[in-house]
């Protein structure tokens, strides 16, 4: 019986990954359930990996493996002289997805775009408020219903979008998950049939891949699209096994369940590593792990004593302690992954001797600090208060004395935004669209005292430099003022940059082509299993 | 009879009332702000915020919203989920036949297993059998569910690989929902080895979720059946000349198995306790998952409903159990 059971869970193993009936089924054990499939609606990348990443396309795509934008459905795009207009022209005879619930009568064309974008933009729309809460929060928190002033439709192949003042980074929002083109016809037909809600329950799109069947927390099944725009994908079917638990992916990849699996635990990448029949892909996370002081409290307006406590902590035993290797030190306030990351930029040397001299320089002494750690392990961050303690053993060391305090998660958020608030703050933040501005913008903008700027730093000459960068529509001028920006930045110190995560992603070995994505999705266009 | 009945169904409804206020009110004593999660490290606007408090509802004041949650639950309305913007009642249906289908197989493990290893313990009692039966339920009583889910996977899934590391079926096979027990839709599915695989997918689960009540069975069978095997009419049969077997098989074990039933039954809350993390750690699709998550994203509508739900499952099988004890015993009638 024992035997026979070993050989039954062989076979099957085998079959699974080999695939039945000569048909190539890539098997990616996804940390979690999409809370729906269409990503507009929501903010979480689990969600994006099964949705946008593989039913839709955008206007704009991400070149695989990068943050540059490269044409999508768009074929090509136009910026006015004056930035306030962008007009797109769109790529013809793409088709949607031809489903058993769904055949297209026609291509992908002008309405589809308009009508992607109005259902989030205009109150009125019947789809906007098509399930109950619907809030479009991407495409309200990247600012666009204040952005957009209209989308006009030219003819069926051109689409005019018409903005309310010239923003560089608007190319790169339409990259981004929220953005995806949806199906007008298909849409129609769902409200003809009183069937709304469909639209996120069973997607229609163009992508490489299309939408068979969802068993909620369990399995989420496509096949690839046959007369997708960009070539059939080399594999026929594409399964998502939700697995919540890494120690569970682990073993599931290991015995040849699946094939790819993303966020492995830290401590089982070197056992990952040595495995035979599996190899790691690794790269840094578009994200920053900081420490924010409150420049407007005193002695931390003072950017000497910011320096110095730079220089007390000892970045080589967090990375050591808390990323137990998967991180990398930060210098600047954004990822080496993003184009402008000025790497002449130096960091603030570890020197507590140095650091205690520069203390007493400034007159501190004595002095009391809160560090306040956050709740929830996030890929910058995944251990804040072991970090948090390090921290205060390095503070110690220069004859600061460091109190640890955190609040439950939305609470945290909340009240670090204060600008009176009492103490230096561990935060960070994940890239959205792979532009400078998405971080140096949101996070140390003046606009952004008082908000996601924890800083409450507010600095006329870096502010003055982002403000340009914003509306200037030629990435390499754009790189240069951000280039300086970030040495303003170090000069000041309105934080202690501490991390960016180093991303793991196992699999086996057979699998070929995946490039893992620098904005954190998990995308499976163009992968392949070799026989 | 019919008297017994309507005075315990009567009794429900304010139980009911209790627990919808606790379900309601618990989750919103938490600290923490659904809508600040669902924004994150992005956050959002003053006017934003408000916005979306409205949306919501949960700009009126708490009574206001109990009230409203109460009387669209009257109406058959759970809510809709902040997060997956699903009705809630929907999400349940889906998802609790997997709970339903892994608890009722590790139930009847554990008392096919449990009962007959208490008997043994019992009538050898103080032996090695005993001792080794003892000692085993007292170290599975104590099993922290999450480490020996783990381990088992490791050693039978990954080492050894004689069974599947986790899900309901094969991904091989694919089919619609029918009832949602994986084992009776793989047999109504057709498709050859089907049922074969489902089995296997719940060998491990079963063992993890079994565990502690198959330990408490274990150890209650056998106190039971000691107490039993001291009785008269036990020792009148033996003296009778009945054979051992019959004597503990139909008279003591009857017997004993009165205090055993009660325990049964108690252990449907620890099976849905122990679901949650037993269906973490195996991606089994069930509610335990489904309402961790929720509590952890502040989704009150999930939290409330769900806790609604399964309360009400717990009750209905209480008063079931409270029916058949008035039937078979007619002193607890009166």
């Amino acid at each position: 019986m024992k035997n026979k059971l070993t050989f039954a869970a062989a076979l099957l193993a085998a079959t699974v990954l080999s695939g039945a009936a000569g048909a190539k089924t890539l098997v990616y054990c996804s940390e979690g359930s999409p809370e729906g499939f269409d990503p507009a609606l929501y903010t979480a990348g689990t969600t994006f990996d099964a949705s946008s990443k593989p039913v839709y396309n955008r206007l704009v795509q991400f070149e695989p493996g990068t943050t540059n934008t490269v044409p999508g459905l768009a074929e090509s795009w136009e910026i006015s002289d004056d930035g306030l207009e962008v007009t797109f022209k769109l790529r013809e005879g793409v088709k949607f997805h031809t489903t058993d619930f769904f055949t297209p009568s026609r291509d992908f064309n002008a309405d589809d775009v308009l009508f992607s974008f109005n259902r989030q933009l205009q109150e009125d729309h019947p789809y906007h408020a098509y399930v109950e809460g619907a809030s479009w929060e991407y495409f309200n928190g990247m600012s666009m219903p204040d952005l957009v002033k209209s989308i006009e439709k030219v003819d069926d192949y051109t689409v005019k979008f018409v903005l309310n003042r010239p923003e560089a980074p608007f190319i790169a929002n339409l990259a981004m998950d929220f953005a995806s083109i949806f199906s007008k016809e298909y849409a129609d037909q769902l409200s003809e049939a009183g069937n709304l809600s469909d639209l996120n329950q069973k997607p229609v799109g163009t992508g490489p891949f299309q939408f068979v069947a969802y068993q909620p927390d369990a399995v989420i099944r496509y096949k690839a699209h046959p007369d997708y725009w960009n070539g059939k994908q080399p594999i026929d079917d594409l399964v998502f096994a939700i697995t919540t638990e890494a120690s569970v992916r682990q073993q599931k990849l290991i015995a040849g369940e699946c094939h790819i699996t993303p966020y492995p635990n830290p401590a089982d990448i070197e056992s990952l590593k040595a495995n035979e029949a599996l190899k790691v892909d690794e790269q840094e996370g578009l994200n920053v792990g900081y420490l924010a002081y409150n420049t407007k409290v005193a002695p931390f307006d003072n950017a000497q004593v910011r320096k110095a406590l730079n220089m007390a902590i000892n970045k080589e035993a967090i990375l050591d302690a808390v990323f137990q290797g998967a991180g990398q030190a930060a210098k600047n306030p954004i990822p080496p992954t993003m184009w402008s990351y000025n790497d002449a930029v130096e960091d603030d040397a570890y020197d507590p001797e140095a650091s205690k001299k520069m203390l007493e320089e400034a007159g501190v002494s004595d002095l009391s600090m809160k560090v306040w750690a956050m709740p929830v392990q996030r890929p910058y961050n995944p251990n804040a208060r072991r970090m948090a303690e390090l921290i205060q053993e390095d503070f110690s060391k220069v004859g600061v004395n460091v109190e640890i305090v955190s609040y439950e998660w939305g609470e945290y958020l909340e009240r670090s935004k204060a600008e009176d608030r009492d103490g230096a703050v561990l935060l960070g933040w994940t890239g959205d669209n792979g532009d400078p501005d998405n971080f140096l913008a949101v996070l140390l903008g003046c606009d952004a005292v008082g908000g996601s700027n924890r800083a409450q730093w507010c600095n006329e000459e870096f502010d003055g430099l982002i403000q340009k960068a914003k509306t200037l529509s030629s990435q390499e001028e754009r790189a240069e003022l951000y280039e300086e920006a970030q040495l303003v930045f170090k000069r000041e110190a309105p934080w202690a940059t501490i991390a960016h995560s180093v991303v793991h992603m196992p699999m086996r070995k057979e699998v070929t082509g995946y490039k893992m994505d620098p904005l954190g999705g998990h995308a499976f266009e163009g992968v392949d299993i070799a026989e | 009879m019919l008297r017994f009945f309507i005075s315990r169904l009567a009794l429900l409804i304010p139980t009911f009332i209790g627990v919808s206020i606790v379900a309601f009110s618990f989750i919103r004593l938490l600290p923490g702000d659904p809508i600040m999660l669902l924004a994150g490290e992005r956050g959002m606007s003053e006017e934003r915020y408000q916005q979306l408090q409205a949306l919501y509802g949960f700009d009126q004041p708490l009574f206001v919203q109990y009230f409203n949650y109460m009387t669209d639950l009257l109406q058959g309305d759970f809510g809709t989920s902040i997060v997956t913007k699903r009705p809630v009642l929907q999400e349940f249906l889906t998802l609790f036949p997997a709970t339903i289908e892994l608890s009722l197989c590790a139930i009847i493990v554990a008392i096919a297993v449990g009962v007959p290893l208490g008997v043994i313990a019992a009538v050898r009692r103080g032996s090695w059998l005993d001792q080794t039966v003892m000692g085993a339920a007292l170290v599975g009583y104590s099993m922290p569910i999450f480490w020996w889910g783990l381990l088992l996977i490791i050693f039978f899934s990954g080492i050894l690989g004689w069974t599947p590391v986790s899900g309901r079926i094969s991904l091989l096979y694919f089919f619609p929902p029918v009832t949602g027990f994986m084992l009776i839709d793989s047999l109504l599915s057709g498709q050859a080895g089907a049922f074969k695989s489902a089995l296997s997918h719940l060998i491990l689960p079963t063992i993890v979720l079994a565990t502690i009540p198959l330990a408490v069975i274990a150890r209650q069978t056998r106190s039971a059946m000691l107490e039993v095997l001291g009785e008269d009419y036990v020792r009148t049969a033996r003296s009778k000349g009945l054979p051992p077997r019959r004597v503990i098989g139909l008279h003591a074990l009857r017997n004993a198995l009165i205090p055993v039933v009660t325990t049964i039954g108690l252990q449907v809350g620890v099976l849905l306790a122990g679901a949650i993390l037993t269906e973490t750690i195996f991606s089994w699709p069930g509610i335990g998952k489904w309402m961790v998550d929720s509590v952890f994203k502040r989704d009150y509508a999930v939290v409330q409903g769900g806790l609604l739900l399964i309360a009400a499952i717990i009750m209905i099988v209480n008063l079931i159990v409270d029916v058949l004890y008035g039937l078979i015993n007619p002193r607890i009638r009166h």
